[in-house]
This record gives C-alpha cells, sequence and structure tokens, in this order.
C-alpha cells in the first residue's frame, strides 16, 4: 500500500524554504510589534505561531493524500469556495469599510484565499483536459472565463480588489502558459485595452486615490501619499547592513502603515539592510524557480498546470507586495506569503506548497 | 493517458516551463534593482529623513464617549484638562528653563527637577509630566512666557467630568488607571499604560465602547523642540456616546428621598426590563476619581460602615422578607396546598412542635384566605402553607421567580442572593434540614437572601403576566456624530411558574395589600394609581430569641431592615420598584412612601 518512494521523492528543499522564511517571518514579525505599541504584541506573535503550526499539521495530513483526487474534488471545492464567498457578504464581519471576513466560533476566516486555490485546481483540471498545441480558442476559453468572473465579481463586492486582481493574474499566468491561439489572443488584448479606461470608473474612490497617489507620490504627501512615502523612507533608511533587530525608528514611531501585515517588508529592509532583504528576495526566486522544476518534473498535465497555477500565485504575491512596498506599483492589499501577519494567508501559502510538495512525491505514480 | 492530453505531450510543456523561469528572473530582477537604488544609492538621504532628531509623533487621545439619559439629559462629558510637559533635551539649559517656569506657576524648581530626575537613565526625547491639570490661570501665564520655555508644552487632554454630582454615582461607575493586568489582555487591546479606562458600572462595562481611537500627529520640530510642521495627522475617533435607560428626574427624586437613610431603589419598566432608576445612599462623586485619590481617601471610602462603593441594588443581599409571600404564595396555589378559599385561622401564633412561631400581629388575623393573607401579611397563613410545600418545592418556585440566580443585569460582579435548599444546607454546614426552618423561609427569613434587582425582576414579572424580562440600562449607542450603532435588547428570560388564575389571585392580594384600610401599605395608596405591592420587614434578630418584641427603642444596627415592592398602574403596568431601607424598621413605614412618591413623579409627572 505505501509506497517507500513516497519519502525517497520527498522535497525537503521546498519544506526548507518554508520553515526558513517562516522563521524570518516571526523574526520580523516580532519587531514589528514590538515597537507598535498600539497593538497586544505576545499576541500576535503567539497567534502567528499557533497557525503556522497548523498550517504544518495540515500539510503533513495532505500528504497521505494523492494530490490526483483534487481532479475531481476541484468543483466541489470551488462550488464551497463561492458558496464561502457569497455568504461572507451576507454575514461578513466588516472591517475597515469592507466584508471579508467570515468568523466561525473562535476562528476568523478570509474566504477568498480559498477561493484562489479552488480556482487553481478547477482551471487545472480544465486545462489539462482540452489543452493542445495551437493554443486555446476563443469558444474553449468561455468557461474558464466564467470560472474567474463568479468569484472575481464576489470579491470586488467585498471590495477586496487586491486579492480580486490576483486571482486575475493567476488565471491570465496559466492561460498563456497553456497557450492562447494567435488569433484570440489579439482579440482579447484589443477588447482589454478599451474596457481598461472604463473599469477607472467602477472604482471606489480611495482605490482611485491610491492609484493617482502612486503616479504622483507628492500630490498628497499629507494623506494618501503618506504610506508610500513613509514605507520608501524605512526601506531606504536601512542603507547596505540595515539599523539592526528592533533598532528600525520608523518603525518604532508607528510611522508605518499596516507595520505587521502588508506593509512588514519595510520593517525587515529598515533593520536588515540591502543584506538581508536582497536574501530574502534571493530565498523567494529559489521558491519560484523550484515550484517551476517541480512542474517540471512532473509527467502528466493535471499536475504541470496545477504546479503551474501554484507557484504562479506565489510568485504574483511576492512580486505585487515588493513591487507596492517599494513604491513601484499602488498600494494594494496583498500580504507577503509565509511573513505577513494573517492566519488565512499563511495556512493558505503553506496548504499550496504541500501540494507542490505531493506532486513532486508522486511524480513516478504515471498510470 | 492519449484521452487526458490531446495532441500535447509533456516535453511541449516543459519547453513552456524554460520560458516561464525567464520571466520570473527578470522580474525579480527588477525588484533588486529597485532595492538596489533605495537602499545603497538613495539609502544616505533616507538614512537623514529618517532620524528622528527631527521628527517627533505627538499622540491625540480620542475624547471618550459621553453618557446620556433615557431623554438625552447629558450625564457624564468631558472637560478640557491642560498638562504641563517637558522635553528636556529640547531647552537649552535645563535648570534655567525650570526656574523660568516655576515662577510662571508658583511651584519650587527642586519639585519639578524631582519629576525629571524620576526619568533619568531615559532622558530622550520622550515628554516629561511636570503638572497634571494646571487650570486656566497657569496655562496663561504659561503661555506668555512660551519663548523663554524652549522645550516646555502644553498638552490639552479630555478629563471626565460627571456633571451630577454622586447622581447615579453607582450605576455610571468611575475611571481608573489600567492595571498591568489590563493592559496586556485581550480585553482591552489598545489600552496603554496611564491610560484610564472604566472601572466599575457602565464606564467599564462599555469601555469598549465609549473609549474611541487614539491618533497622532507627526511633527517637524526645530532645535528648541517648536514645532516648525506637522507632517501628517491621524485624527482621533471619538468614543461612542451611550444612552442610558435611566430618567435622570426619577433618579433624583430617588436619591433626594432616600437622603439621610442607608439603601437602595431600583425602578423598571415592567414591560421590557429598563432600569429607570438605580439610587444607593450613601452615594459618592465620582469626580474625585478623576484625577486620581490618595490612598486615604480610598480607604475612607472602603472603611465606611454603610459601604458607599458597594451598588447595593446589584450587589446587597437581604434578607427579602414578606416580600417573599408572593412565591409562597404562588407555590401552594400551584401546587394545590391551598385555593383561592382556603382559610387558616391566626390566633397571632403558630404552634409548629415544641416550638411558637409567632405573627407579626400579636392579637392575630383570625379566619384568612390567602387574598388577605398577602394584603394583611399574615405570617400564620404562610407559616401553614411552607409547611405543606415543604422546602425544595418553595426553593424550586423562588428559582422560577428569578431568586438564587444573577438577574443578568448588565452591571459586573452581580451577587446572586440565596435559595436555601437541603443540600445546600448540608454542603454549607453539614447539618440536616430542619422541618421547622421551613417556616421561616415561606415568610422571606432565615437563610434566604435576594438583591434590590431581583425583586423589581419578580414584581415586574407579576406585573407583566409573568414574562419575564432580563433588567437592562442600555437604551442604545450612538456615534459622536448621532448616528445610531446599536440599540438595547429587551430580552425576555422567561416566565415565572404560574398560571394566569394563579397570577391574578397573588395580583388581588397585592393590590388589597395597598388600596384597602387593613392592608399593610394602605400609606401607599393614591387617589388617581392604583398602585399593588407588598411590604417587607426583615428581622435581623431572630424572632424567637426576642419574643419579647423589637421595639423601636432597640439600638439603630439591630431595627430591621424596611422592604417594599410594588408595581403601578394594576391595569397595564408602566413602572415596577424595589425599595430596601436599611434599618427602617417598617416596610410600609419607612419604604413604602419612597415608592408612593416615585410612582406619582413618574406616572402624574408630579413631585
Amino acid at each position: 500500500m505505501f509506497d517507500r518512494r513516497l519519502i525517497e521523492y520527498f522535497d525537503w528543499v521546498l519544506l526548507g524554504v518554508t520553515l526558513l522564511l517562516g522563521l524570518m517571518g516571526m523574526g520580523i514579525l516580532y519587531s514589528a510589534v514590538a515597537a507598535g505599541e498600539i497593538i497586544p504584541n505576545r499576541v500576535l506573535f503567539i497567534k502567528q505561531l499557533i497557525w503556522f503550526g497548523a498550517g504544518l499539521v495540515l500539510m503533513f495530513f495532505s500528504f497521505l493524500i494523492n494530490y490526483k483526487n483534487l481532479d475531481r474534488w476541484g468543483i466541489w471545492l470551488y462550488i464551497a469556495s463561492i458558496a464561502l464567498l457569497a455568504s461572507v457578504l451576507v454575514f461578513g464581519k466588516l472591517v475597515g469599510g469592507s466584508q471579508r471576513w467570515l468568523v466561525l466560533g473562535p476562528v476568523t476566516m478570509q474566504p477568498s484565499e480559498i477561493a484562489k486555490l479552488a480556482v487553481i485546481i478547477f482551471l487545472a483540471k480544465y486545462y489539462a483536459k482540452y489543452s493542445n498545441i495551437n493554443g486555446m480558442s476563443l469558444r474553449e476559453l468561455i468557461k474558464p472565463f466564467l470560472i474567474v468572473l463568479i468569484p472575481f465579481m464576489l470579491i470586488v463586492k467585498q471590495p477586496d480588489l487586491g486579492t480580486a486582481m490576483l486571482i486575475v493574474l493567476i488565471a491570465a499566468s496559466m492561460t498563456i502558459f497553456v497557450r492562447i491561439e494567435r488569433r484570440t489572443l489579439i482579440s482579447i488584448m484589443s477588447v482589454c485595452i478599451v474596457t481598461i479606461p472604463l473599469i477607472w470608473f467602477l472604482l471606489k474612490g480611495y482605490q482611485k486615490q491610491r492609484i493617482l497617489t502612486f503616479l504622483n507620490p507628492d500630490r498628497d504627501p499629507l494623506g494618501a501619499g503618506y504610506h508610500i512615502i513613509q514605507s520608501k523612507i524605512a526601506i531606504g533608511s536601512g542603507m547596505i547592513t540595515g539599523k539592526g533587530f528592533l533598532k528600525g525608528t520608523q518603525n518604532v514611531l508607528s510611522f508605518l502603515p499596516e507595520q505587521h501585515t502588508d506593509f512588514i517588508l519595510s520593517v525587515l529592509a529598515e533593520e536588515w539592510g540591502f543584506v538581508g532583504t536582497g536574501l530574502i528576495v534571493l530565498i523567494y526566486l529559489l521558491l519560484i524557480v523550484w515550484g517551476l522544476n517541480i512542474a517540471h518534473g512532473c509527467r502528466e498535465p493535471f499536475g504541470v498546470i496545477l504546479s503551474v497555477g501554484i507557484t504562479s500565485m506565489l510568485f504574483w504575491q511576492v512580486f505585487i507586495n515588493i513591487a507596492m512596498v517599494m513604491g513601484l506599483m499602488p498600494v494594494v492589499g496583498v500580504p507577503l506569503p509565509l511573513i505577513s501577519y494573517g492566519g488565512s494567508s499563511v495556512i493558505t501559502t503553506i496548504i499550496s506548497i504541500g501540494i507542490l510538495i505531493n506532486i513532486n512525491m508522486r511524480r513516478f505514480m504515471v498510470d | 493517458m492519449k484521452i487526458y492530453t490531446n495532441s500535447v505531450d509533456i516535453e511541449w510543456y516543459k519547453q513552456r516551463l524554460i520560458m516561464m523561469v525567464f520571466i520570473v528572473m527578470a522580474a525579480f530582477a527588477i525588484l533588486v534593482i529597485r532595492l538596489f537604488y533605495l537602499q545603497v544609492i538613495e539609502g544616505e538621504e533616507f538614512r537623514r529623513l529618517s532620524e528622528n532628531n527631527c521628527i517627533r509623533l505627538q499622540s491625540i487621545d480620542a475624547p471618550r464617549g459621553l453618557i446620556f439619559d433615557r431623554h438625552s439629559e447629558m450625564l457624564v462629558d468631558n472637560r478640557p484638562a491642560f498638562d504641563l510637559s517637558i522635553i528636556p533635551k529640547d531647552t537649552s539649559n535645563l535648570n534655567q528653563t525650570l526656574e523660568t517656569l516655576s515662577a510662571c506657576i508658583q511651584v519650587p524648581p527642586e519639585e519639578l527637577m524631582a519629576e525629571i530626575k524620576k526619568y533619568k537613565g531615559d532622558l530622550s526625547y520622550k515628554p516629561i509630566l511636570l503638572k497634571k491639570d494646571i487650570g486656566r490661570d497657569l496655562l496663561a501665564a504659561v503661555e506668555v512666557h512660551k519663548y523663554s520655555l524652549p522645550g516646555v508644552f502644553v498638552d490639552i487632554k479630555p478629563l471626565r467630568h460627571y456633571i451630577h454630582k454622586e447622581s447615579a454615582a453607582h450605576l455610571l461607575g468611575y475611571m481608573g488607571e489600567a492595571s498591568a493586568r489590563e493592559i496586556g489582555g485581550l480585553q482591552y487591546p489598545e489600552v496603554r499604560s496611564g491610560d484610564y479606562i472604566g472601572k466599575f458600572g457602565v464606564e467599564k462595562i462599555y469601555e469598549n465602547v465609549l473609549r474611541g481611537k487614539r491618533g497622532g500627529r507627526q511633527v517637524e520640530v526645530n532645535a528648541t523642540g517648536q514645532v516648525v510642521r506637522v507632517i501628517d495627522t491621524v485624527d482621533a475617533i471619538p468614543g461612542h456616546n451611550v444612552i442610558l435607560t435611566l430618567d435622570l428626574p426619577l433618579q433624583r427624586k430617588a436619591e433626594e428621598l432616600l437622603k439621610d437613610k442607608v439603601g437602595a431603589v431600583v425602578a423598571m419598566d415592567p414591560t421590557n426590563g429598563e432600569i429607570l432608576a438605580m439610587a444607593n445612599s450613601p452615594s459618592f462623586d465620582q469626580n474625585i476619581f478623576v484625577d486620581g485619590l490618595t490612598t486615604k481617601e480610598w480607604q475612607d471610602l472602603l472603611s465606611n460602615p454603610h459601604k458607599p462603593m458597594v451598588n447595593k441594588v446589584t450587589q446587597g443581599e437581604y434578607p427579602p422578607a414578606s416580600t417573599y409571600k408572593i412565591v409562597t404564595a404562588i407555590a401552594g396555589l400551584e401546587e394545590g396546598v391551598i385555593d383561592e378559599n382556603t382559610e387558616f385561622y391566626c390566633p397571632g401564633f403558630y404552634k409548629y412542635g415544641d416550638r411558637i412561631f409567632q405573627c407579626w400581629r400579636k392579637g392575630g388575623h383570625g379566619h384568612v384566605s390567602v387574598v388577605k393573607a398577602i394584603s394583611m401579611s399574615c405570617d400564620v397563613f404562610f407559616y401553614q402553607v411552607g409547611q405543606k410545600l415543604g422546602i425544595e418545592k418553595l426553593a424550586w418556585y423562588a428559582k422560577g421567580c428569578g431568586l438564587g440566580l444573577p438577574t443578568g443585569i448588565n452591571l459586573d460582579r452581580e451577587a446572586e442572593g440565596l435559595v436555601p435548599t437541603i443540600s445546600w444546607k448540608r454542603q454549607r454546614f453539614g447539618q440536616p434540614w430542619h422541618s421547622g426552618e421551613t417556616l421561616s423561609i415561606a415568610i422571606g427569613q432565615g437563610y434566604n437572601l435576594a438583591t434590590p434587582v431581583q425583586m423589581v425582576a419578580l414584581i415586574a414579572a407579576v406585573a407583566n403576566d409573568g414574562v419575564r424580562f432580563k433588567p437592562t440600562v442600555l437604551k442604545s449607542v450612538i456615534t459622536a456624530g448621532g448616528k445610531q450603532v446599536s440599540s438595547g435588547e429587551h430580552k425576555i428570560t422567561g416566565r415565572l411558574p404560574v398560571s394566569k388564575e394563579v397570577l391574578d389571585i397573588v395580583k388581588k392580594g397585592l393590590w388589597e395589600a395597598v388600596n384597602t384600610t387593613s392592608g399593610t401599605a394602605w400609606i401607599v395608596h393614591l387617589k388617581t394609581i392604583e398602585v399593588c405591592g407588598k411590604t417587607g420587614t426583615a428581622q435581623l434578630v431572630s424572632r424567637k430569641a426576642s419574643d419579647e418584641g423589637i421595639g423601636s427603642d432597640d439600638p439603630r444596627h439591630l431595627q430591621p431592615h424596611a422592604w417594599f415592592v410594588a408595581f403601578a398602574p394594576y391595569e397595564e403596568p408602566k413602572i415596577a420598584i424595589s425599595v430596601i431601607v436599611e434599618h427602617g424598621e417598617h416596610g410600609s413605614s419607612a419604604a413604602g412612601p419612597i415608592a408612593r412618591e416615585l410612582i406619582k413623579q413618574y406616572l402624574l409627572n408630579e413631585g
């Protein structure tokens, strides 16, 4: 029953990278919350630790199940996540003007995180079945379009534009990976060029504000530009070697916005400098290239496309978050995987990495 | 394999994967280049900007929510207090600055120096508080000399102000500096050391609603510590205002009536559980807590024998005395040991075994049925009902009537009273129950204990056809801008274990107690309103021990407590009241008139 090769093929590198990032994340989180007197610091730290542990436990249990089962479960997972997204709009907890969290007893969860994973699995199943050398035709893309559209609309409604965009980017990456017909690609791109200006009118006031501020941070240094300027000052002032652990001043004075969630990299950059931050960026690069390597080693389409989907999710989150805190992109609420504070994000990321490891473990099992 | 992939084979995917690796590499290259630009090329400039010698963060305290009565009459607000602080590093010459300052505010410089010395070792850019709440005159003096006082500044802080001194003090509560335990805890996540938080009453229970969110101001200062530029301001968010169910005129009337007595009054709307008045005597002035009180002041308050710091309405436990006969009557009628027409003969005493149990009326009441027994408060009648019921049945009904359990009112540390049972006595004293004790319990003496709020909830349920409401003090919560956030809930906690027919008999007894000349509460009757009520006189010395009778010449502290519970009007009741006057002697004479005056004021709007 149990195949010894499962252990032989176990990907220790991926597990090691996960643990390493988690460990470094804890250190930064400690520094971020130790400074912010406003926040009950120990509590946040311990909660993050618990989530991390819970994620690892879930991951190890998931190894017992063959990832190929996700092929069959994909549809149910997808339906369940849509139901959760719908219910969050009805029963969700209102925080800071948006309704993203579902409270289940002591646990608060963010259904959009689950939806991300569900869309990846469902799309992987579809593309594995229909992809061909010529690429996907317009007709064949209707179903993927709908698969993305439903959760996208529900998440935009919360509103959580960051996660909604992330789902689109992940789906786009997967679609481009399985290739689109040239004709189809051209028509889709022309439609996009026309519609993008229209989206501007659908954005909420604060979202427009963020984009304008991104284009010109000095426009409003007291208001919306504050986040970007403070974050850049924090990062830049770290210089080559950083100010040292717990020595960040921007952080200590609580000038940094969301210093323990989306902007945690500023804390890191201020205290650890170019050396430390560059190292973290390289570790993330290793994680992502390793994910693509697993796709490369896999010998059946569903596994290949699934690992590409998961890896692109990790890539986009890392890229958007780091680009955002460095002022390369508008401020969107995307957490830094494994390092930002937040249970839903930590657990989803660990489980996703678990699926990658799972795919690698079973690459010998080709029918 | 075939069905799965059509014309795509695994090698085709591998080529596309290699393309992806290049895209990822390019994207990461952008990130590293940007990082290099910010930290290495522009690093020096950003480091200079981040140095904290010219940028300060000033905290802006959030104004705490106000508290109003049900008619939006303000009970608690905030007044500005001016705190004098200094940043030693910003003074060019600390001693000289302190000397100038001491001349301004008439405090010896040594004293000011002592305040600064407390922080020695950490002499940084952190402001040090020199003097709290300096008042407008001293403020003017400091402002005039502003330019010869580098490093000195005045903080405006909102301080709590209780408008109606001593009024509803136990309900509103008071504030105090957060303890170490409260700071680290989950209950108040935003509280920092030095913050004041609610410690008692509404201030405590609704702490998280009232507090609001602290703001901050990021400012650039020059070498003398004067603000040259405000870089950014995060506004404080004021706390929500709390509207109580309290009726201030009724509350003040109750306090006036309780003056020079020791006791408590609670009034409630029987149709929804809203508390209309909650008065305690003696009371205390909450304003003395605002600036912090000395150990001696605190000790004096705690050691006062009349316990001014205890909310007697929810925390005072007293034998319910004859007001308990409502429970005994309900139990007797429901269990069928008596009916409306059952009569007992009262010669003024009742012989049980070899003991004589006295009726409060030496001459006796003659033949009485349950209605007369309630209205004349005949002990002998209820001794016999209690004897027929037994202690366990009696206790079951008492608990069903809400005794022996907290009412669940939204105030902290509510006492639960006591409903004695056989097993309770065995556990508590290790002794068996004596059947004679049941007789004392039946008339509300013995181990029985109840709080005024339990009794008002009970009489309100009687008035409200048996439906029990949870007493509540919260009408609604609104934002500082006046938008409603939530409204207080009217929660039904259950029903009295009694049928409509039985309740009507009990109510008739309560009506006759007030509205017939032979009733014990005749003194309470009003021409225009039909009041129903029950008196109670809680003996503090067992009746057996003082067979000679308790005279008014007994020492004050042995005088019985006076109870009165009432509701009005008889049809469609609008108010339920429970009054206790410690050592007030008789329920009718000491407690009854207080209830009468309050009912008059509430229903007829006359003082």
